[in-house]
């Protein structure tokens, strides 16, 4: 049975925590008496036969939708999306979600002679997936025959010709989506709900729509009135998402699918990654010297190869299909089941560790947006109710931050960083002035297209992302980041965790409470 | 009495564009209210009138003149100031009967057109120095008697009075006392016959440029004309090497002008043509009234116009620029010698006491120099000097100030010995680096040896040239000229004070001369008194400005190594192994590597001929795949390899609304994916029949010249000018280009441009790529993810919209890039079909 998550009052017999460093992890005794670590819940058991839980999801439909072989006949124009390289993360070993569930509707899909069958990577305005990222996903058997003739396609929100409006919601949000699934007698969308933000009409409605659309959701406004976005009722995003998608079920009749994972993240080598320090074994022990050690001696380009080449051992623990809203409920349910803790009051200073890998990071470079991001977009937000840090406290993340970039996938981010990060920090002043220009600008549209870029406007979001926590907190500290960088961005850098504390009784008053939010393994607080 | 002696008199004065001249103008027309100049001066292209107004009027030494005469100045000017277009380099002076008519009405004639650079060619010299002052004599007689007799009004001379400026230094390298006489009266001077010392000169200038033609000096040139700029292509490499002969030759003619002045007992060509001028003069001067004022060396006036008043960079200023500088470490001279400095008022004052005392009987000699009478000493100047700037020191690139070194006054030899080691020492070490393919920061150090060379071998000149004047000992007597300031009022002597006694030697090198030199060479003072430029920026951050100007019209840009770090053979490397497996890339690597030296060599030689050879290759390979494969090609290797800062700053000429041309060696349908960041791109083509690639390109390919032709075309057809593009580019294979723009931009430039960027002071870009990103080393494409299952899923047609596909996997084999060895064809040597286009 696993334990559920609980909050570790720091004493001074309490051990060294280990914190995530980018690729590499520091331990850090933190101050007795006044710290607190939020520990996640264990690993739940995964469904014992996935295969078999999938296709009595698919027999057996939630909300007004028939079992899926009853929508399925000859003739029929059949389209399913499903979620792009952003999911899960790390990314999990062979056979993904994506490819158990897209296998098995397939079969039903043959067994009732639907010959029109496309399938669409829901990219939204993230980069096109490799072939091997594709293969990886859907399997070799579902790639090999759809690939070759075209019928494996990723959303292009940026072709004029691949795109239909189909009208605005109340409040005049503009509904822009992929042609083909407008065109579709039925869309299936196949998910993989790993944190509480995804799925549910979020999937469609920034996964296959345009920028015209998804900028209804993706602002200053939205982002710093959801709170957290991890929390759909409260959230201004999914608001507006949840408007649009309904709209769009107006039009396609969708049959969602979605399907959640338990929080394995690390396979029995970094089995000490997912254990409680003062429960490691001389076996963990070793590990973690051996890869703490080996990690230093590497080159960063190395071990940037080593940590994304990880595959994350995590597994199926629900799957739900039918109508959309019904399911998702469902999801969020098992998925509150495995990441909810409880977490009582906030303190004055919150420490997120960041990782290696964020959603927009596979087999790619962390760049600092993605670390500001990954800390106040998607650190910050994990919680229900409360922020973990009160207003006006400090946020601290450790991360290198170096100042690199992935000149292929990131060009749009680097111009950012040079450019607009240059004269303005200012989300609200950022989108008023820069905005339009990079998420109209060509090149990038074209680079978007044809190469694997992130659309232009994409840094933008990773910068909104993080509004609602600038807006909250009144700094950002910065463990072991490259100096220059971290104060492009308006963050304040310290080389050590002591250093970074320090700098943070500036802002809120001598020995301030501490909350170290120890994720990963992914856990959602609930703050009361 | 002086003032009335000149009143409602003309003055003609040659050489008013020169140090000398300008000032003797300004004193005439601020002195002598009535007394009329004529500027005898070269019309060039803009007229003698208006040269007047540029080089003279216009000069800072009117300053204190404009005040005084506020609004009345112009006016003034056009009254008393008569130009006269003229050259004394040519018989006649290149005067017509009109000219000739206001040279006679001129009373007096100041000749101080000379050339005063110590190493000017010997045949320079002797034309001007030389014949410059007989020519001006025979000048006034034949005008004089053009005008005959006068008629009506007061009589006047015949004949003007013709005042030559010569130099103190004609008295050669004797120790003692040098009388005011003509040379051919001085004890122990040389007795040469000038006559035949201009035949040897003018025959040393045909001797020289038939030497310079010879095929193996020829050779010569353009070897070094391309080890200088490497594969710029024929017409740069001919300019270059045109150039190159001569110099040689014009080389040559100093160094036979200095051995010939120093054989007859004279310092440098600059002395020995002076002297022998003086001696053609009294020659040929028949009757004509004459009168020769021997400066010595000239520098910023004491009090008038204004002290400190200069022209021009005089002898001694980059000597004391260099030592400020720190270049200097030594100078050789002896302490005690005297050093004979004479500020440029005085040497005016004595020529208009000359002028307005008349002609007198027997060759009238006039020395204008301080020796004699209040002397300063070598040693004393270089403790003024060191004294001076250990206070006021200059400033460095960081503006730190620079310590001056203390010179021990070694013999000339041992100062010549060390600088000459250190400039083969440095020479040796940019050879090397020259020859070594360096690029962007490490070509910058190749630059920076240059520049160290550079200055050792200025400091090697500056000791060889005026080395000899610090070791003087000769003395001048000045007792004509005491006489001469004998016959002026008290008043008179004050206004127009030739007596060297009245300078006060400490006061005039630290608060007149040094102050001015710093000034006049506009170098940083640590001080902060002289910001370096004005707000704040250095020559290299305006140019960066300028590059990004509204006003710039178009934007030309070369693709590899100026946008993206990879070239031709890295994507024929990619597109080669992308269907090869392990082994067989291991063998196209080893084969590769085997061809580099050869591929280096040929590109080196002409960037033409090396992609003719090596696009022989894709014989046979099928375009449509190619450019399929051109788009995974693009993100795999071009983007990851791209510099962002690049990227971004042709986006930012498109954004000002310049237009944007991409030109570049590369097969087009290789740089298809990055068309859309150009509004038009040029590239090379290659001819394909029944589908399969020949292997030939259509037209030369746009390299070398043929891109600066492409540029000037596109510019041509889009109305725009080429003095408002800018142009990038890396190698000097695209220096022709780079001269034809406007804004020329050298991008992570290889060591020969570097250096040619410096010399020309174009900005340098040093643009890298995305930071923090490393793709694996060798230009290989992946390795193909195999298809291993049937389909059961396969529907019948494509999809029917218009979204991206996915990265569709083409069937094994279906490429035809076949690899095998490329057929040799021999590297073209000026032979035709390069050039056309």
């Amino acid at each position: 049975m696993p334990r559920p998550g609980f909050v570790l009052e720091v004493d001074r017999s309490t051990p060294p925590a280990l914190i995530w460093h980018g690729e590499g992890f520091r331990l850090e005794r933190l101050p007795a008496e006044r710290s607190r670590i939020v520990y996640a819940p264990e690993p739940l058991a995964p469904l014992p036969d996935p295969d078999a839980a999938i296709r009595a999801a698919l027999l057996n439909p939630l909300g007004d939708r028939p079992p899926l072989p009853e929508l399925l006949r000859p003739g029929m124009r059949l389209t399913i999306a499903f979620d792009d390289l952003s999911l899960p993360l790390p990314p999990m070993r062979r056979p993904d979600n994506r490819q158990r569930v897209i296998e098995a509707v397939l079969d039903l899909a043959a067994d009732a002679g639907v010959d029109d069958v496309v399938l669409i990577a829901a990219l939204g305005l993230h980069r096109r997936m490799t072939e091997a990222e594709l293969r990886h996903a859907l399997g070799d058997r579902v790639y090999d025959a759809f690939a070759p003739s075209g019928k494996l396609l990723q959303h292009d929100a940026e072709d004029p010709k691949g795109l239909v409006m189909l009208g605005k919601t109340d409040l005049g949000e503009d509904v822009e989506v992929n042609r083909r699934v407008a065109e579709s007698d039925l869309l299936v969308y196949v998910n993989i709900n790993l944190v509480a933000m995804d799925g549910g009409h979020k999937s469609t409605s920034t996964g296959l729509m345009s920028y015209k659309s998804v900028r209804h959701h993706h602002n200053v406004r939205t982002l710093q009135h959801s709170r957290s976005l991890m929390d759909r009722p409260h959230s201004e995003l999914h608001s507006s998402a949840w408007r649009i998608g309904r709209l769009l079920n107006q039009h396609v009749k969708v049959f969602q699918i979605e399907t959640t994972l338990n929080n394995d993240a690390f396979g029995s080598q970094l089995a000490f990654l997912q254990k409680r320090e003062w429960e490691w074994g001389l076996r963990d022990r070793a590990s973690f010297m051996a890869a703490s050690r080996g990690v230093e001696l590497l080159s960063p380009r190395a071990r940037r190869s080593l940590f994304q080449s990880v595959l994350a051992p995590h597994q199926m623990t629900s799957v739900h299909a039918g109508e959309v809203e019904v399911v998702h409920e469902a999801t969020i349910a098992n998925l509150h089941r495995q990441q909810v803790v409880d977490v009582e009051g906030q303190s004055d200073v919150v420490i997120f560790g960041l990782p290696h890998v964020g959603p927009y990071n596979v087999g790619s470079i962390m760049n600092p947006l993605l670390v500001m991001c990954l800390g106040l977009g998607y650190f910050f937000n994990m919680y229900i109710g409360k922020p973990l840090v009160r207003p006006g406290g400090v946020v601290i993340l450790s991360h290198p931050t170096p100042w690199a970039f992935h000149p292929v996938h990131h060009p749009s981010y680097i111009d950012f960083f040079e450019e607009v990060l240059a004269s303005t920090t200012d989300p609200a002043e950022i989108e008023k002035t820069y905005e339009e220009r990079f998420a109209t600008d060509d090149w990038y549209r074209h680079l978007y297209r044809t190469s694997y870029a992130y659309h232009g406007v994409h840094p933008f979001y990773m910068w909104y992302w993080g509004a609602h926590a600038l807006e909250h907190a009144s700094s950002t500290v910065i463990v072991g980041g490259n100096r220059r960088a971290v104060r492009r961005m308006g963050f304040r850098p310290a080389s050590t965790l002591a250093d970074a504390l320090e700098m943070a009784e500036d802002q809120v008053g001598r020995d301030p409470t501490i909350t170290y939010f120890r994720c990963p393994p992914l856990m959602l607080a609930r703050v009361e | 009495m002086l003032r009335e002696a000149l009143e409602g008199r003309r003055i003609a004065i040659t050489g008013a564009t020169g140090f000398l001249g300008t000032a003797l103008t300004e004193r005439v027309l601020r002195c002598l209210p009535e007394t009329e100049v004529v500027l005898l001066v070269r019309p060039g292209r803009r007229g003698a009138a208006e040269r007047a107004r540029r080089d003279v009027l216009a000069n800072d030494c009117f300053r204190r003149l404009r005040r005084e005469l506020g609004h009345r100045f112009d006016e003034e000017a056009s009254r008393r100031v008569i130009p006269l277009a003229g050259d004394v380099t040519v018989d006649g002076l290149g005067l017509d009967a009109a000219g000739r008519e206001v040279l006679a009405s001129c009373s007096t004639v100041v000749h101080s057109a000379a050339t005063v650079s110590f190493d000017a060619p010997l045949d320079a010299a002797v034309e001007v120095n030389l014949l410059g002052p007989s020519r001006v004599a025979a000048a006034l007689r034949q005008a004089a008697r053009e005008r005959g007799p006068q008629g009506d009004g007061p009589p006047r001379p015949a004949l003007p009075h013709l005042i030559a400026v010569s130099t103190a230094y004609v008295a050669g390298g004797r120790r003692g006392l040098a009388p005011e006489a003509a040379l051919a009266e001085t004890p122990f001077s040389p007795q040469v016959d000038w006559r035949a010392e201009v035949a040897a000169a003018r025959r040393a200038r045909s001797d020289a440029e038939s030497a310079s033609r010879a095929p193996e000096m020829l050779a010569r040139f353009r070897r070094q004309a391309r080890a200088e700029l490497g594969a710029a292509g024929v017409p740069l490499l001919a300019e270059k090497t045109e150039d190159l002969r001569a110099e040689w030759a014009d080389d040559r003619l100093v160094e036979l002008g200095k051995a010939r002045a120093q054989a007859l007992g004279w310092p440098d060509a600059y002395a020995y043509s002076k002297a022998l001028g003086e001696w053609a003069l009294l020659e040929e001067r028949a009757d004509l009234p004459l009168s020769l004022v021997r400066p010595s060396i000239i520098e910023a006036s004491l009090a008038e116009p204004h002290p400190g008043w200069t022209r021009g960079f005089r002898m001694a200023d980059p000597v004391i620029i260099s030592y400020a500088k720190g270049l200097l470490r030594e100078f050789p001279g002896i302490p005690e010698g005297v050093i004979d400095v004479i500020p440029v008022d005085l040497v005016v004052s004595a020529i208009l006491a000359v002028a307005a005392r008349g002609p007198v009987a027997g060759p009238d000699i006039v020395h204008a120099a301080s020796g004699a009478r209040n002397p300063l000493r070598y040693g004393q100047l270089v403790s003024f000097v060191r004294e001076w700037f250990s206070e006021h020191p200059l400033a460095d690139d960081k503006g730190q100030p620079i310590e001056v070194p203390q010179w021990t006054f070694p013999g000339r030899r041992r100062v010549q010995r060390q600088l000459r080691r250190a400039t083969n020492l440095l020479e040796g070490a940019e050879r090397a680096l020259q020859a070594m393919p360096l690029r962007g920061s490490k070509a910058d150090l190749a630059a920076r040896v240059e520049k160290r060379r550079d200055d050792a071998e200025r400091a090697l000149s500056y000791v060889d040239l005026y080395g000899s004047y610090t070791e003087t000992e000769a003395v001048f007597s000045v007792q004509r000229l005491l006489r001469l300031q004998d016959s002026l009022s008290p008043e008179e002597r004050r206004e127009f004070c030739f007596d060297p006694a009245v300078i006060d030697w400490r006061r005039y090198c630290q608060d007149i001369y040094l102050p001015a030199v710093v000034a006049h060479a506009r170098v940083p003072q640590a001080d902060g008194r002289r910001r370096p430029a004005p707000a704040g920026r250095s020559r290299e951050q305006r140019a960066r400005r300028a590059v990004l100007s509204p006003d710039r019209q178009l934007a030309v840009f070369d693709l590899e190594n100026t946008l993206v770090a990879t070239n031709v053979v890295d994507s024929y490397a990619w597109l080669a192994t992308r269907q090869m497996g392990l082994a067989e890339r291991a063998r196209f690597t080893a084969r590769t590597l085997l061809e580099a030296p050869r591929m280096l060599r040929l590109d080196n030689l002409d960037r033409g001929d090396f992609l003719r050879w090596f696009y022989r290759r894709y014989e046979g390979a099928d375009p449509g795949e190619l450019e399929g494969e051109a788009w995974e090609m693009t993100s795999d290797l071009l983007l990851s390899k791209a510099f962002p800062a690049g990227i971004r700053r042709v986006r930012e000429h498109r954004a000002l609304g310049h237009r944007t041309l991409l030109i570049t060696g590369a097969l087009d349908f290789l740089i298809e994916p990055f068309k859309p960041l150009f509004d038009d791109v040029v590239s090379a083509h290659m001819r394909s029949a029944g589908g399969e690639l020949l292997g030939e390109l259509d037209e030369a390919p746009p390299t070398g010249e043929a891109r600066a032709l492409l540029m000037a075309d596109y510019a041509a057809a889009h109305g725009l000018e080429l003095a408002q593009c800018v142009a990038y580019a890396d190698s000097t294979s695209d220096l022709p280009m780079l001269e034809a723009a406007g804004f020329p931009v050298a991008v992570n430039p290889e060591t020969k441009l570097a250096t040619v960027a410096r010399k020309r002071g174009w900005p340098v870009e040093h643009w890298s790529r995305a930071p923090g990103f490393r793709r694996p080393l060798l230009p290989f494409g992946p390795l193909k993810l195999g298809a291993r299952h049937g389909d059961n899923y396969r529907a019948d047609k494509p999809g029917a919209t218009g979204q991206q596909g996915a990265t569709a996997p083409r069937e094994q084999g279906a490429m035809a890039l076949r690899e095998r060895p490329p057929r040799t064809v021999s590297p073209k040597t000026g032979s035709g079909g390069l050039r056309k286009i």
